[in-house]
This record gives structure tokens, C-alpha cells and sequence, in this order.
């Protein structure tokens, strides 16, 4: 039965029949995980889409100067993308229950985040040491925050990926870890579409 | 009755999802302080909640003496009130009435009414509370830093939040939005476990339209929540960036006392679309619980299932969704483009149809009832009346040009203290009245009860019905003394004084409350696991309290809604939610009380 | 019985002190007696609702009262009566919503060749600037303020040279001519507010709001700050004069003009301006109009 069709229930009237009802209550044929990270990808988004909001309502006045975007992000972008492409393979590893592919993938994957942190890091750097300091312009402004607001959401999933990690190095069957596999790789691949939607929407101002 | 349902086995298909696997602590530490058991959370966030709660009662009671008695308390400034307003009201919404209705309410009833062991990710659960804990120790710690906390108004609005002539621009602003970021991240947490225990985690047979209405209020106020906290959290954090950077999010080009600043160029008007896009379903958000929760006080006492239950589903869905379309009318005379007006006066009227049906059906459920005046249902009567009050005088607010001559005066002020103030209490008060039996195994108090709902109501209805009319007057709120004002006449002041003096009254009549629950937890009379003899799965429990795991080694199923009162071929007037259809007729009273009992707890 | 009774009590007390109170709008003094009956329907609406939901509560209560063995009555829906109850509701609503849509139309609808006056906020005060013998507001900008101007008036428009300033004195209105008021704060959200005019509107530093009135009586009327702007918000008055059109010229030439103020304070701020300008580089061309 679909959401609708279970709101237009009449539930005094199941009386009868109340054996055809008797399936387990879920509104979702999805695990508890899976949905549990939905909702919150749904809640991060809107914080990313309301913060994009204000930095467009923000552009369109005529005193908007732009940061000169560092060309270190495109190369950040592009380890952003190995990250994630690592993860998608431990996620393969794990459906595939090879244990080695998982561990190996895995840090990959970790790896490759944490060059993209350094890389934002330096390009922070790079921004600051040319005088683009945040309170000189609400451009820059925006940029170290909508960047520093993504570090932490990925800083956030380096602890789940390390506690799944634990997991592995403790030697739980692939069993075990694949839910936290795939989660950590939902959530990346969504931090990998974050990221392009925020430096997009700051290349082409 | 639980042996009806164990002798059930060959009638009860398998279940098709296994039980999960629950947590169970290990030492004194994990099982009293660091629990996992949403029922131990819930009582942690409650007693947080009201003793948190308790401090914007006391400060209240400040601002009114103050209002009362301009003259006559000297150590209340002008810096002190606008510090007291502010912690007042940002407490009282925030860290009391939300965490109250989410964190407390919403952990003891969600898994035991739906039929759950527990939330489904404990561990998350707890460290919900825990920041929740640490944002109201950063929140008080405001009160001791230079400066002392923020006067800026609950609203927050800058520039002037962050800005010298504001109380506590110096620490107390960056404290209380590190401590509302940090209440963000923890009710974040609860509130993925609200959601997905009852959406995923429900026992067999319990479909969405079996759940009992306090279950969908709670529920949808915390889609609401997580929906919304994203816009306070982005405001937050864009302002603590303006007050400790210096960047110019919200900061024009601004000349103070004769000096130029050195920001420019941001919206003093964005940061007010983020605070009310929170804002305005804040409001729902505090509002939808407790209309979950009255009606089902309002049934079980008036021994009738809820009047159209499938509207007051829908109604409460669709309040939720039009409450993210009606914002800015709190920002009519903000200086946003006038047009916008036409739209959310618009908006807003449209949602005053869905809630008046849910009052209609409210009053429908007493109609034809067989109604027991006890002291969860006088609170419910009270919470109507207030209700519907404060509603009436939200269509004033919300008909944009209404609005202009009584935005910002104390109509303004008396109509969001009936409506999410006394109303919401109301509903909390009868709440604990009903819950209590459950929770502790002993009834509360009747006399004690009945004295603190007369003087609760009564009070309460005559320190707000007034002041609407100072609004009309043209009083402003937030303002710290009238001084001379020419059209504002001497009757005032003692209109003034008149409510401070009830105020006291209704505030001491509180302490009362406070014993009541202190006295019936140690001497109460044994209450029996089902003393109101409803129909809901958390009266249904083998032990009472519920003990760990809820429900014993099976968990129930469900064969009907929670609203099975009166049903005329059933030996009781109630039919609980999981007894067999073939039971019916069999001896299944599960109350522990005879029913002249019954009628003696009344 | 005594719940039914205090019901009813507080439906008829309600009615009661509505009509007993002695606190009640201040006369009206502007052209916006449309709000005031737009509130008197709402009154009539709501109150309808109020009295009718309360009293049939308190029959409920009596006549419904708990009786051992009897049971309620078992219906779950009564389409019916819910259809007409939510089709009597949105009439109701439609009956406010629809004339509240119409006065607000005229609310947002400033009639031409309405007169134009700044009111321009401070913590914690009032000033008041007239267009002078042009009729135009001179532009203005924030970064321009100084202790010689305060007001932050571009010395390079001809228009801001004969304009009339009032700092820290009372706001002057002509009697039955509309008037646009425009309003500019310099530092923090103010809201100018004349409870006998029934308008009001923020100011916004960054931004020129404005809202529009002809006064229709003469008379002295506190002006009242409505927005917390710190901790002398609830100090911040002024007081506004309502006059005949002579009356009003005539205070109105008394006044020093800026080009005067200027000549007066002996200095050149037209020099000041554009050194101003070039230090921060970035200010806005000008105040951001509200869209
Ligand atoms: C008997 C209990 C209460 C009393 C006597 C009381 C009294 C007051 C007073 C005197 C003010 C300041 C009015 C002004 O000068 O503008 C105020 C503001 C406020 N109160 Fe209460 N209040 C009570 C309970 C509550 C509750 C339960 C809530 C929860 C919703 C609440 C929410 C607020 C809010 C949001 C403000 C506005 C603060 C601001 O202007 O920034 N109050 N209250
Ligand atoms: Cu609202
Ligand atoms: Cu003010």
C-alpha cells in the first residue's frame, strides 16, 4: 500500500478484518539506517539550500565583488571525487563480501578525504595570505563559510567511516559492516554533490 | 488479558522483520545516567526542561513586577529587563516547551505508544540529551560572563543584537547562538529517532491510521522541527560569524553614537526570513504535540473516540505543511516588499481552517460523550478555551492590515501567550496528570489537582485577556517603563499592578504542582497499571512503570485504533488496542480498579 | 456543573469586559478608520465563534456527564456535518480575509502627489527632514555621516541643499494632505509608530521603507518607537503636530535648511564626501530602496 492509500485508512472499520492487517508496521520497505541517514541528508540539505538562498539574494546587489576562486579547489574537487569513487568500491567489496577489497577501499576512500581537507585548508590559506580576509567582503565571507560548513559535514563522516573502520581492523565479518559501508557512502557521494553544487554556484557569479 | 494475546499463535502470522536486538546496560552508570532507555532520557529531559523552565517563571515574575510597579523596584534596569524578556522568552519556547513536548513527552510515549522496545538508534538517543544538557549549561553560563546574557529580544534581530546599546552584545549574544546550535545538533538527533521509530518501528497491526493522535502530533511537529531548525542554524551561524569576524552578513552600512562602523553591505531582513521561516513553525512545533496530546485526554476522559480521526490526521499534515508557506506575517511592518502581504495573509487565514475543524472535533468527541471531569480532562477544557482564544486573536495578526496598528504592542504579546503559552501548559499539566499513573505507578493528587487547574486557568485567562486590550490602547510591548505617555491613562497602571499580583498568585499555585508530583511520587495512592482504562498500547504493559524492553517477551499486536471507547458490543467501554477480536465479550479489564474506583479517582 | 458554569462564565465575562473595558483604541487621527472597521468585523466574526464553541462546550459538559453503564455514542465520521462546518468557517475566514485585502491595497498604494518627509531614526531619537521649496528629498548616505552631518546628506545634489532639517525636535504635518513618509534608520531597526495614526512601519539601516497617511485632525500625538533598539528603545518619543496648512508653512519657514546648517558649521563637506567614498571603496551607490 502506498503513503496515500495508508492516510485514507478508516481504521474503525478494520475491525473484521483484522488478520489481512496484521503486517509488521513499517511505512517503508527500507532498513532503519537507510532511512534514518535519508532524513538526515534531507535536514543537512536544507541547510546548504538555505545558506545558497542567502548567498544568491546577497549577489544580485551591484556592490558584489567576487572571490578570486584559488585553483587549488579544482584540484580539491578532483580528490573529492576519488574519495568518493574509492568509497563506491569499498560499498562493491562489501555487497561482494570480500573483506580485503573493503579495507583497502576504505582507506582509500579516508585518505582522499583528508587530502581534500588539507587542499581546502591551503586554499584557505592561499586566500587569506592575498588579503581576502572574511570581514573584508560578504563574498568572502560566504566562501569561508559555505567551505568551512562542508569541512565539518565531512569531518562528521571521517568519525563514522574511523568507527567503521574499527570495525573492520577488529576483524567483524563483512556481514557486520557492509550497512555501515553503504551508509558512509550514501553520505559521501551526497557531501560529493554538495560540494559541486556550492563551488558551481560560486565559479559562475 | 496478555494471555489473550500469547494463546494467539496459530491465529497471528509470523512476523515478517525480526526484533531487533536491544541494549542493555551494563552498570549503574549506564543505566541511570548514560541510559539508552528512551523512558530514562525522557525523564531527563523533562526534569531539565522544567527546572530550566522554572528559571523563565522567576524571571516572569521580574518583568511583571517591574510592569506593575515601575517605580518601585529599583535593582530591575532597563538592561536587566530587556535580559529578562529575552532568556524569558527564548527559554520558555525553546528549551522548555520543545524539548518538553520532543525530548521528554516524545521519548516516554513514542516507543511505548506504538508498540516499540525502544527508539530505533538508542545511542544517538542519548547523546541528544546530553547536548541538549550542554546547551543549557552554555545558555545559563550567559547569565555569569561580562555583560551578562543577550537583550536582544527572543527574535535576535540584528544589527542591534551584536551591537553596543544591546545588553550583552559583548558575550551573552555569541553564547546564546552557540547554545541554540548546539540544541539544533541534539534535537537533530532525537529527532531522526522520533521519526523513524514511528514510521519504521511500529508493531504488527499498527498501521499509520491506528496510531493514537498524540503519536501524530508529536511526529509531525518534529518533521517540522527538522525541517525548520535548518534556517535558525543558518541564521545562527551567519551571526556569530558577523559578531566574532566582523563580516557583514546582516550588517549594513551603519553609523552608532556618532561613529562609523567598519560594516556594510548585508541584510538586515534575511536574517528575519531565516529566523521566521524557524520562527513560525516553532510555533506548530510547540502547538501540534499538544494538540495530539488533548485529544486524546479529550477522548479517554469523555469515554468517546476522537471525533474524525482521519480529518484530525490530515488537519494536523496539512497545518504542518502550509505552517513553512506563512512566515512572514511576523513581518508585515518589517519593511519587506508590501506586496508580500497579500500573499501571507493569504496563507496564514487558509490555515486557521484546518485548526478550527480540529477544535470543532474536539468539542464533537465531549458531545455525546460520557464525560469524567477529572483533572487531565479540566485541563483539556481549559486548553480549548485558551486555544481558541488565542487562535481568534491569531486571524487579528494575520490579516495583514489588522496587523499594522497592533504588531509589536502587547495584544501581540497576550496573543502568543494564550495560544503557545497557556495553551501548551495546559496540555503539559494534563499530560503529566494523565501520564503520571503510567510513569511512577501512583495517581497524583485530585484536590491538589483540581485547586491548581482553577487557579492555572482562571489566573492565567485574567493576566492575558487584559493586556489585549492595552494593545488596542496602543501600549508597545518590550518596553521597560510607559514613562508619560499622553494617551495612555492612569487605568493602565493599575491594570498593570492587577496582573502582577495574579501573576504572582498563578505563579505560586505552580509550587503547589511541584509538591503535588514530589508528595503522590513517594504517598500516592497505587494507581494500577491502567487506572484511566484506556485503550493505547503503553496502558497495556505487563509492568508498571514499563520496564525495561516495554513490553515482555512478546511484543502486542494491534487489531484496532486507539479510540475503541463505547464500542457497544464489547464487555467494558473501552476496547485496548490489542485485545483479540474473539475476546470482545470476555472479562478483559485490565484497570487494577474496580470501577466504583474509578469513579472515587475522578 | 461548576465546570459548565465557570464556561459559561468566561464566554459571558469575555463578552463583558469587551464592551465595559475602558481601555480601548485611541481616538483616530489619519485616514485609517478602514482598519478599524476591518477590526470591528473581525470582532463580530471571531467573537460569534468564540461565544458559540464555549457555550455549546458547557452543554456538553452538563448534559453529557459521566453516568455509570452508559455509553457514549459510537461515530466515527460524520461527513456531513464536517463539510459544513469547515464551508461555514472558510466563509468566515473569506468574510475578513477579503476587506483586510482591500484596505491593504490602499495600505501599499501611495496616492500621487502625496507629500514627502524622512523620518530618520537614531539610538535613541527622532529627526525629521522636509524636501524644502523642490519638493525632492536630497539623496543621502550613511557613510556621509558626521558631526557637521548627521544626517549624511550628499552635498553634491542640488535636491538635499534646500531640504529642512529637524534634529531632535518635534515632526510638523500638515492637516488633510497625504503624506508619504519615508523612513531611514543609521544604525539599528527602529519603527516609527503614531498610535492615533493606526500606521506604523520599520526602519532598516541599508534601506528606505515607507508608508503613507493624511492626517484628519489637528493636534499633539506621541510618537513612539515600536522596535527594540537596545536599551533605550522605550525612551526613544517624540512628539508629532497635526496643524492647518498656514500654521504649518509658517513653522516650516522658520527652519534652517542644510545648505545653511552648513554654512553655519563653516565647513566644506563636499570635499569630506568623496574622501569618504574613496576610503571604503565600497559603499553602495546608494541607500537600497525597499523593493
Ligand atoms: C505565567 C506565565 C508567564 C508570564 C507572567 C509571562 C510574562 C511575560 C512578559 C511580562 C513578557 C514581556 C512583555 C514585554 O514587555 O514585551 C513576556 C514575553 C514573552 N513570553 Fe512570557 N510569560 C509567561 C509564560 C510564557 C510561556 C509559557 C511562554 C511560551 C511560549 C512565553 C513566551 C514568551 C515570549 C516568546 C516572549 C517575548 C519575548 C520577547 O519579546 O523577546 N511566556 N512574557
Ligand atoms: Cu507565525
Ligand atoms: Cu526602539
Amino acid at each position: 500500500m502506498n503513503l496515500l492509500q495508508q492516510l485514507m485508512e478508516k481504521p474503525w472499520l478494520t475491525e473484521d478484518n483484522t488478520v489481512v492487517e496484521l503486517r509488521d508496521g513499517r511505512t517503508f520497505a527500507l532498513s532503519r539506517e537507510k532511512l534514518g541517514l535519508r532524513v538526515f541528508l534531507v535536514v543537512v540539505m536544507v541547510v546548504f539550500s538555505l545558506m545558497m538562498a542567502a548567498y544568491i539574494e546577497r549577489k544580485v546587489f551591484s556592490d558584489w565583488h567576487s572571490v578570486p576562486l584559488p585553483w587549488l579547489l579544482w584540484l580539491n574537487t578532483v580528490i573529492l571525487v576519488f574519495s568518493s569513487l574509492a568509497m563506491h568500491r569499498a560499498w562493491i567489496s562489501a555487497r561482494r563480501t570480500e573483506i580485503d577489497g573493503v579495507r583497502v577501499w576504505l582507506y582509500a576512500g579516508g585518505f582522499f578525504a583528508l587530502v581534500f581537507l588539507i587542499g581546502q585548508l591551503l586554499a584557505w590559506w592561499e586566500l587569506v595570505a592575498s588579503g581576502y580576509y572574511a570581514a573584508v567582503d560578504p563574498a568572502n565571507a560566504f566562501f569561508f563559510m559555505l567551505t568551512a560548513l562542508h569541512g565539518v559535514h565531512l569531518i562528521g563522516g571521517l568519525v563514522a567511516w574511523w568507527r567503521t573502520m574499527a570495525k573492520v581492523t577488529r576483524g567483524c565479518g563483512v556481514v557486520l559492516v557492509r550497512i555501515s559501508v553503504e551508509l558512509c557512502t550514501v553520505y559521501w557521494h551526497f557531501l560529493l554533490l554538495i560540494w559541486l553544487a556550492l563551488f558551481a554556484l560560486m565559479l559562475f557569479t | 488479558m496478555v494471555d489473550a494475546v500469547q494463546d494467539q499463535d496459530d491465529f497471528v502470522p509470523p512476523a515478517e522483520v525480526a526484533e531487533m536486538e536491544l541494549y542493555h546496560p551494563k552498570s549503574w552508570l549506564t543505566k541511570y545516567v548514560f541510559s539508552q532507555d528512551a523512558k530514562v532520557i525522557a525523564i531527563q529531559y523533562s526534569f531539565t526542561a522544567i527546572a530550566i523552565g522554572l528559571v523563565a517563571l522567576v524571571l516572569s515574575w521580574m518583568m511583571r513586577l517591574q510592569l506593575g510597579f515601575p517605580e518601585t523596584f529599583s535593582f530591575i534596569e532597563a538592561e536587566d529587563y530587556y535580559q529578562f524578556i529575552t532568556m524569558h522568552g527564548m527559554i520558555m519556547v525553546i528549551y522548555l516547551l520543545t524539548a518538553l513536548f520532543l525530548g521528554g513527552f516524545g521519548n516516554y510515549l513514542i516507543p511505548l505508544m506504538v508498540g516499540a522496545r525502544d527508539m530505533v538508534f538508542p545511542y544517538v538517543n542519548m547523546l541528544s540529551y546530553w547536548i541538549y544538557l550542554a546547551a543549557v549549561l552554555v545558555l545559563l553560563a550567559s547569565f555569569f560572563v561580562p555583560g551578562g546574557p543577550t537583550g536582544a529580544g527572543w527574535t535576535l534581530y540584528p544589527p542591534q543584537a551584536i551591537l553596543p546599546g544591546t545588553p550583552g552584545s559583548e558575550g551573552g549574544i555569541v553564547l546564546m547562538l552557540v547554545s541554540l546550535a548546539l540544541f539544533i545538533v541534539g534535537f537533530t538527533m532525537g529527532g531522526l529517532n522520533y521519526v523513524v521509530t514511528v514510521l519504521q518501528a511500529r508493531t504488527r497491526g499498527m498501521t499509520l491510521m491506528r496510531l493514537p493522535l498524540t503519536i501524530w502530533g508529536i511526529f509531525m511537529a518534529t518533521v517540522l522541527a527538522l525541517l525548520a531548525f535548518p534556517a535558525l542554524f543558518v541564521g545562527a551561524v551567519m551571526m556569530t560569524f558577523d559578531s566574532l569576524l566582523g563580516t557583514s552578513f546582516f550588517m549594513p552600512a551603519i553609523s552608532q553614537f556618532g561613529e562609523q562602523l567598519k560594516y556594510g553591505g548585508g541584510s538586515p531582513i534575511l536574517f528575519q526570513h531565516l529566523f521566521w521561516f524557524f520562527g513560525h513553525p516553532e510555533v506548530y512545533i510547540v502547538a501540534l504535540p499538544a494538540f495530539g496530546i488533548v485529544s486524546d485526554l479529550i477522548s479517554v476522559h469523555a469515554r468517546r473516540h476522537i471525533f474524525g480521526y482521519r480529518l484530525m490526521v490530515w488537519a494536523i499534515v496539512i497545518i504542518g505543511a502550509l505552517s513553512f508557506i506563512v512566515w512572514a506575517h511576523h513581518m508585515y511592518v518589517s519593511g519587506m516588499n508590501p506586496y508580500f502581504g497579500f500573499f501571507f495573509a493569504t496563507t496564514t487565514l487558509i490555515i486557521a481552517i484546518p485548526t478550527a475543524i480540529k477544535v470543532y472535533n474536539w468539542v464533537l468527541t465531549l458531545w455525546r460523550g460520557n464525560i469524567q471531569l477529572t483533572v487531565p480532562m479540566l485541563f483539556a477544557i481549559g486548553f480549548i478555551v485558551t486555544f481558541v482564544n488565542g487562535g481568534i486573536t491569531g486571524l487579528f495578526l494575520g490579516n495583514v492590515v489588522v496587523d499594522v496598528p497592533l504588531s509589536d504592542t502587547m495584544f501581540v504579546v497576550a496573543h502568543f501567550h494564550m495560544v503557545m503559552g497557556v495553551a501548551p501548559i495546559m496540555v503539559v499539566f494534563g499530560a503529566i496528570y494523565h501520564w503520571f499513573p503510567k510513569m511512577t505507578g501512583r495517581l497524583m493528587n485530585v484536590p491538589m489537582g483540581q485547586f491548581h487547574f482553577w487557579v492555572t486557568f482562571v489566573g492565567a485567562y485574567a493576566i492575558f485577556l487584559p493586556l489585549h486590550y492595552l494593545g488596542f490602547l496602543g501600549v508597545p510591548r518590550r518596553y521597560y517603563a510607559m514613562l508619560d505617555t499622553g494617551f495612555i491613562p492612569e487605568s493602565a497602571q493599575d491594570l498593570n499592578a492587577f496582573v502582577t499580583v495574579v501573576v504572582l498568585i498563578v505563579g505560586a499555585a505552580q509550587m503547589l504542582f511541584l509538591y503535588n508530583i514530589a508528595v503522590s511520587m513517594i504517598k500516592g495512592k497505587k494507581s494500577g497499571p491502567n487506572p484511566w482504562r484506556a485503550t493505547s498500547l503503553e496502558w497495556q504493559t505487563p509492568q508498571t512503570p514499563p520496564g525495561h524492553g516495554n513490553f515482555g517477551p512478546t511484543l502486542p499486536v494491534v487489531y484496532r485504533w486507539a479510540y475503541a471507547y463505547g464500542l457497544p458490543d464489547a464487555t467494558e467501554d473501552y476496547v485496548p488496542q490489542n485485545l483479540a477480536p474473539d475476546q470482545l465479550m470476555s472479562d478483559y479489564d485490565n484497570s487494577g480498579l474496580s470501577h466504583s474506583a474509578a469513579q472515587a479517582a475522578e | 456543573m461548576y465546570v459548565a458554569v465557570m464556561i459559561v462564565l468566561v464566554a459571558v465575562g469575555t463578552v463583558v469586559f469587551h464592551f465595559m473595558s475602558p481601555w480601548w483604541w485611541t481616538p483616530i487621527a489619519s485616514n485609517w478608520g478602514y482598519i478599524d472597521d476591518t477590526i470591528i468585523i473581525t470582532f463580530w466574526i471571531t467573537g460569534v465563534v468564540f461565544v458559540a464553541v464555549l457555550l455549546f462546550m458547557a452543554y456538553c459538559v452538563l448534559r453529557f456527564r459521566y453516568k455509570e453503564g452508559r455509553r457514549s455514542e459510537y461515530e466515527p465520521e460524520n461527513k456531513k456535518l464536517e463539510w459544513w462546518l469547515t464551508i461555514i468557517t472558510g466563509l468566515g475566514v473569506a468574510g475578513m480575509l477579503i476587506p483586510g485585502l482591500f484596505v491593504w491595497n490602499q495600505f501599499v498604494t501611495v496616492p500621487p502627489g502625496a507629500a514627502e518627509i524622512e523620518v530618520v531614526g537614531t539610538q535613541w531619537q527622532w529627526s525629521f527632514r522636509y524636501p524644502g521649496k523642490d519638493g525632492v528629498i536630497g539623496t543621502s548616505n550613511v557613510r556621509l555621516i558626521s558631526g557637521d552631518n548627521p544626517f549624511g546628506l550628499n552635498p553634491d545634489d542640488p535636491n538635499g541643499r534646500d531640504d529642512v532639517l529637524v534634529e531632535g525636535g518635534d515632526l510638523h504635518l500638515p492637516l488633510g494632505g497625504p503624506v508619504k513618509i519615508l523612513l531611514r534608520s543609521i544604525d539599528v531597526l527602529h519603527n516609527f509608530t503614531v498610535p492615533q495614526f493606526r500606521a506604523k512601519m520599520d526602519m532598516v539601516p541599508g534601506m528606505i521603507t515607507y508608508f503613507w497617511l493624511t492626517p484628519t485632525r489637528t493636534g499633539t500625538f506621541d510618537i513612539l518607537c515600536f522596535e527594540l533598539c537596545g536599551t533605550g528603545h522605550y525612551t526613544m518619543r517624540a512628539s508629532v503636530v497635526v496643524e492647518e496648512k498656514n500654521a504649518f508653512d509658517a513653522w516650516l519657514g522658520e527652519q534652517e535648511t542644510f545648505a545653511q546648517t552648513m554654512a553655519r558649521a563653516g565647513s566644506d563637506p563636499g570635499r569630506k564626501a568623496s574622501l569618504v567614498l574613496n576610503e571604503t571603496g565600497n559603499v553602495a551607490a546608494k541607500d537600497r530602496q525597499a523593493q
